[in-house]
């Protein structure tokens, strides 16, 4: 039962990765990224090319994948997204939406929907001895890295001037621009940001999951349900949500097996019943 | 000033039916039911979003459970289809009670996310309770049952599922024009007021809600019998986003341009898949960012505010009740 948590917490270390990436661009945008999904797709996808066409291997895309997604994102943010501030937030949710479609179906058109393979690297292909058991050392590094990663993020967001303008430009923008600060400055890398992070948990994924263009599709539903359960407009809901989601499910997975896809979504619909603006989000967005 | 605009609307009215009783001999039959079918469709969603303020990213969970209780109905009882599609039509309203009850509390994009997550949770469903649903292979061989008529021919069947559609079509005209829909708009445009005013907002966007799902599932149980099948692809979120496509490329809280997006995407699609383009997110993501990006107040709404604009006497600016504003709501677009 521990491992399988431990299971639990793994997967839920990609819908944490995922999460944190969509509530920092809702809160810095107000744009709920439906593409999210796609760019984590993108970021399996890039592990791959890179060592299948260019021999690079995972160490290197480990790096290379999420700076090129997030060059992307920047150049997505500056050519459609900008254009639909001040509108119904609606609106770049359907935006996003039809840029899923367009990549997914690109990437099926190039690649057909039969899974990829990519090997695990060398270093990390052995099991780790975890005490009470064994287990696969690729996943306990995913699991670290994105800890560190949402840790990081967390640190920067609390602990840095920069994370302190992103802050208070989520949260009151209309009084941080009033105290002379250009908040639309930091829309840009924040937005190219956010998709960095989703390509960084699609590389992470290329040697645990099958890699086809679906893949992203499919996740980032459970990942929409995950930020409603954390709060929309919480940092720290959202990672928090991804992990104590990933648990549940695994552990779901285990004593009512018919209803594991479904657990998340029921919990989700548990959540609102209670507290609506979901467990760390404030009372916002209800009208 | 009123005759003119009685004199309108039972023309254009008029022309809409003719169009729908011709369009059998004017395309592929089976391809004009799946017009008919997505304009009610699409009507369902218009009804939310236009009218409400809601848009719902999970109608594919009313238009699918139906497309299913429909097939099963048909298929395990021997009952005349009519009876088959009235009945997934009320599955999918009481289906949409406990779902619009939780979705409802939420509005702008938190609704899209949890009507979508709660479709989501619909398609898991049906995937895994493969003993009634068949999974991944789907309902097959969906019988077209009525008193022992022949209806085999798509084309007289076409003409065997019109009448759902049409009294679909006129449910949402009438709602939308009722002392009812007047509150939904009034609710859209600022619910505070409305709750000052002393309504019941959420039991308002409650019944909405549900005459939507119940629209949609009319119009998936027909498309059902059409096709003869119900696949796991009636109830997945691409699915809900082609229904909402079709809305905002007809032109948003117009239900005319609702049934003209559906006629354009369904024979785009037709189209494409003819010519062995399996792809189709290619082509229909680009129209969705072009028309979010440049096109926003869709082909109906742009073509009546073309209308409205030019000076022509004491013409009339526009139908007083379908003067629904392009963007959704107000009160949703500030999150702070």
């Amino acid at each position: 039962m521990i491992e399988q948590a431990f299971n639990g917490l793994v997967g839920g270390a990609f819908y944490a990765l995922l999460a944190l990436g969509l509530a920092v661009i809702f809160g810095m945008l107000g744009v709920v990224n439906f593409a999210h999904g796609a760019f984590y797709m993108l970021g399996a996808f890039g592990a791959f090319i890179l060592l299948d066409s260019f021999g690079i291997g995972f160490w290197a895309a480990l790096v290379i994948v999420p700076v090129l997604l997030g060059l992307a994102g920047v150049v997505l943010e500056r050519l459609l997204i900008r254009r639909l501030s001040g509108l119904d937030p609606l609106y770049g949710f359907l935006l996003t939406f039809g840029l899923a479609l367009i990549l997914q179906d690109l990437v099926r058109r190039q690649y057909g929907v039969q899974s990829q393979q990519y090997a695990r690297p060398e270093l990390l292909d052995g099991t780790l001895n975890l005490g009470l058991f064994d287990y696969p050392a690729y996943q306990v590094f995913v699991l670290a890295l994105s800890a560190v990663v949402c840790g990081g993020v967390w640190l920067a967001l609390t602990r840095t001037k920069i994370g302190m303008i992103v802050r208070a430009s989520t949260e009151k923008p209309e009084l941080t621009r009033a105290l002379g600060i250009d908040v639309s400055r930091w829309v840009t890398p924040v937005f190219g940001f956010g998709i960095a992070l989703a390509g960084l948990a699609g590389v992470l994924a290329a040697p645990m999951r099958a890699i086809n263009p679906l893949m992203g599709g499919d996740l980032i539903i459970v990942v929409f349900a995950v930020v409603v359960i954390g709060g929309l407009g919480s940092v720290f809901g959202s990672v928090a949500a991804g992990f104590l989601i990933g648990v549940v499910s695994a552990l779901g997975n285990l004593y009512v097996p018919a209803l594991s896809q479904t657990l998340v979504f029921i919990l989700m619909a548990a959540v609102l019943l209670w507290r609506p603006a979901g467990l760390f989000g404030r009372q916002e967005g209800l009208v | 000033m009123i005759i003119r605009l009685l004199a309108r609307r039972p023309v254009a009215l008029g022309i809409g039916l003719v169009v729908a009783l011709a369009l059998p001999w004017l395309i592929y039959p089976p391809v004009a039911m799946d017009i008919m079918a997505w304009a009610l469709f699409a009507v369902a969603v218009d009804l939310l979003l236009g009218y409400g303020g809601l848009l719902s990213f999970g109608h594919a969970a009313f238009w699918g459970t139906s497309a299913y209780t429909t097939g099963l109905i048909a298929l395990h009882t021997g009952l005349p289809f009519p009876v088959a599609i009235v009945g997934g039509a009320l599955a999918a309203a009481v289906l949409a009670v406990p779902i619009g009850y939780l979705a409802v509390r939420l509005s702008g994009i938190y609704f899209a996310m949890v009507t979508l997550a709660f479709a989501q949770m619909i398609y898991f469903l049906v995937n895994q309770w493969r003993d009634v649903t068949g999974g991944e292979n789907g309902l097959q061989g969906v019988p077209r049952e009525f008193f022992g008529m022949d209806l085999s021919d798509p084309f007289f069947f076409y003409y065997a599922g019109l009448p759902f559609v049409l009294f679909g079509l006129w449910a949402a005209w009438r709602i939308v024009r009722s002392p009812f829909g007047q509150v939904l708009v009034s609710i859209r445009d600022n619910p505070s007021r409305a709750r000052a005013l002393g309504y019941p907002v959420d039991r308002y966007r409650l019944l909405a809600f549900v005459l939507s799902a119940a629209l949609a599932g009319l119009a998936g149980g027909v498309f059902a019998i059409s096709h003869g099948f119900a696949s796991l692809h009636d109830v997945y979120w691409t699915t809900s986003g082609q229904a909402v496509m079709m809305v905002i490329l007809g032109g948003i809280g117009t239900l005319w341009g609702a049934v003209l997006g559906a006629a354009l995407i369904v024979t785009l699609n037709d189209y494409l898949a003819t010519a062995g383009f399996e792809e189709t997110g290619i082509v229909t993501g680009v129209i969705f960012v072009l028309i979010v990006m440049l096109f926003r107040k869709g082909i109906w709404g742009t073509a009546r505010d073309l209308l409205a604009s030019r000076p022509k006497g004491d013409e009339p600016a526009a139908e007083p009740a379908a003067k629904a504003p392009a963007e959704p709501t107000e009160a949703v677009a500030k999150r702070s």
